[in-house]
């Protein structure tokens, strides 16, 4: 604790890295996992190929993806973006399901009802079939944001990684504290992530605890 | 009106759900199809507006061909109710019933001030409203589903086993506030159940599907009962169709007088006694009693299913479940006015044969 208040600056400086490099690929993650999902949910075809294809890359190990996506894509080792699209991956990797179930879970005579009052396609889904989805697909939304602010700390491992840098140099010059203080940092972030997702989800869906 | 011209529905698996349907919808009447599982009753009602498209023929509303119109437009135009009410769990009930006004483009405002309007009009307290569905019982939450499928005043409404979900109780409540509702706004419905009470209970006119989607009688309830057109439906009407025939038929029956007694009264009981309440309304049957007794709760035989003047059926079931063998005739207000006997109902059922009312 002394580390973190003695360097103020430093801490607040990796966090805003860390809370960036693991936000910004859930935004990312989850936009694009909702037009894969909703093509999940429709079609059989799309799952056989999709979910396996998330669970092969969900068992890349983070240090490997890690290392290989500068590889692989090209761009100057200490670019934030190798981070970012590993951990897209992942968060694309786990939602995708999440979509796909929660779409597909949405009571069919509710959506009969909805096609026979006379909604087209983009309206039903946007104002009918995601809402309906939202309990289900923020719990996923939860699980990715959790998961992602513990990987971000691999990208120590290219030069980045925010908390985890704290990890790497602690580590290298025997400095107990410091590790300790990326710690506490990833395990407060990761709490507050948690609830704030937690208290939005109960915002938008106060139907879904009614009448329990 | 909705007219059904040769019309044919095969699935891409090749089994065929209606076979060439010529069937006419009058204007202004609850027409019922009916059948068993499979026999396209389902099918031929979301052809009307477009849930599912037929392989060949014509559907014309209002003499319009269905398929000229765009599904949705179509769709905003016919009521829908839908099995199990279909309600949206994430809406209040006011914005349930608000939907297809939101979606032809009426402002919010309108359009919730019509949804409370309809909420009345389906005998729910307007309080309801700002409730969501799953917190409003079954039967509640199929009001709320004819309200919404009322919202836009739709001439044609169609309802899809909208019954089948609730319990008996609920479900006659709901039959009986379909009728009131109808008898005030007049539009063109198609009901589709399986429950053949159901359709003679409800429709003006009745169609009989069978298996393979054939039409197999299209006629008035009690025609159906009376004259099926086949064994086919001679059997989907049911054993008891004799006894139901007596549902369609309104004579007179001689009111014979009755004793009756009030709770706490001290009487000497020869022969069956009614009891009744300070508002004279039915509480139950006394008898075997010797002597003199104060009329106590505990003594009562109930039972018996009272007559309100509505039908034969209603006459001949009072006095066949009534203890005494005497059927208990009430008023509107539940006051007894008199009993009826069996032999009584049987003798107006034979003047009404032989007065040519009873169908052939």
């Amino acid at each position: 604790m002394t580390w973190i208040l003695e360097n103020w600056e430093r801490f607040w400086e990796v966090t805003a890295v860390h809370l960036r490099l693991s936000i910004v690929p859930v935004l990312a993650g989850f936009a694009l996992s909702i037009p894969l999902g909703w093509f999940a949910s429709r079609s059989a075809k799309a799952r056989a190929v999709l979910f396996p294809l998330a669970n092969v890359l969900f068992t890349i190990p983070s240090i490997a993806l890690i290392v290989i996506t500068p590889i692989l894509i090209g761009v100057k080792i200490l670019d934030e973006i190798n981070v970012i699209v590993p951990l897209v991956i992942y968060t694309v990797a786990l939602m995708v399901r999440s979509v796909s179930d929660a779409l597909a879970a949405v009571p069919g005579n509710v959506i009969a009802a909805a096609n026979a009052m006379g909604y087209r396609p983009l309206r039903r889904f946007l104002t009918v079939d995601f809402p309906l989805a939202l309990p289900v697909t923020i719990a996923g939304l939860r699980v990715a944001t959790v998961s992602n602010i513990s990987m971000v700390s691999v990208g120590a491992l290219v030069g980045l990684g925010g908390y985890g840098q704290l990890f790497t140099e602690g580590y290298q010059t025997d400095h107990t504290e410091k590790v300790l203080a990326g710690l506490i940092g990833t395990v407060v972030l990761a709490v507050l992530a948690d609830g704030l997702l937690l208290l939005i989800g109960r915002l938008l869906t106060p139907w879904a605890r009614a009448g329990r | 009106m909705i007219e059904f011209r040769a019309v044919t529905k095969r699935f891409e698996d090749g089994t065929i759900a209606v076979d060439e349907l010529d069937l006419t919808v009058e204007a202004g009447t609850i027409t019922v199809f009916v059948g068993p599982s499979g026999c396209g009753k389902t099918t031929s009602l979301r052809m009307v507006n477009r849930m599912i498209d037929p392989t060949s023929g014509t559907i014309l509303v209002d003499g319009r061909d269905v398929l000229t119109v765009d599904p949705p437009t179509l769709r905003r135009g016919i009521g829908y109710v839908i099995q199990q009410a279909g309600l949206f769990p994430h809406r209040t009930v006011l914005d349930n019933v608000a939907t297809v006004p939101l979606l032809s483009g009426w402002d919010k405002r309108r359009a919730r001030t019509r949804a409370a309007e309809l909420l009345e009009i389906v005998g729910l307290d307007p309080a309801f409203g700002k409730r969501y569905p799953a917190q409003l019982s079954g039967g509640q939450q199929q009001r709320v589903g004819v309200a919404r499928a009322l919202a836009a005043d739709p001439p044609v409404l169609l309802m899809d086993e909208p019954f089948s979900a609730v319990d008996p109780v609920v479900r006659e409540d709901l039959q009986n506030e379909l009728l009131r509702l109808q008898a005030e706004l007049d539009k063109t419905i198609v009901f589709v159940t399986h429950d053949i009470d159901e359709a003679l209970k409800l429709g003006e006119r009745v169609a009989v599907f069978r298996k393979g989607g054939h039409l197999a009688q299209y006629a008035k309830p009690q025609e159906l009962l009376s004259a099926p057109a086949n064994d086919f439906v001679a059997s989907f009407v049911g054993r008891d169709r004799g006894y139901r025939t007596l549902t369609f038929l309104h004579a007179d029956v001689p009111v014979h007088p009755v004793a009756t007694a009030k709770l706490g009264e001290r009487i000497t009981v020869a022969d069956w006694t009614l009891v009744v309440d300070e508002q004279n309304r039915p509480k139950g049957w006394l008898s075997g009693v010797d002597g003199e007794v104060e009329v106590g709760e505990d003594d009562l035989v109930s039972g018996g299913s009272l007559y309100d003047g509505s039908s034969l059926r209603g006459a001949l079931d009072a006095a066949l479940s009534s203890p005494s063998a005497l059927g208990v005739v009430v008023d509107d207000a539940g006051a007894v006015t008199g009993v009826v006997k069996a032999d009584d109902v049987i003798q107006a059922l034979a003047k009404a044969r032989a007065a040519g009312e009873v169908p052939k």
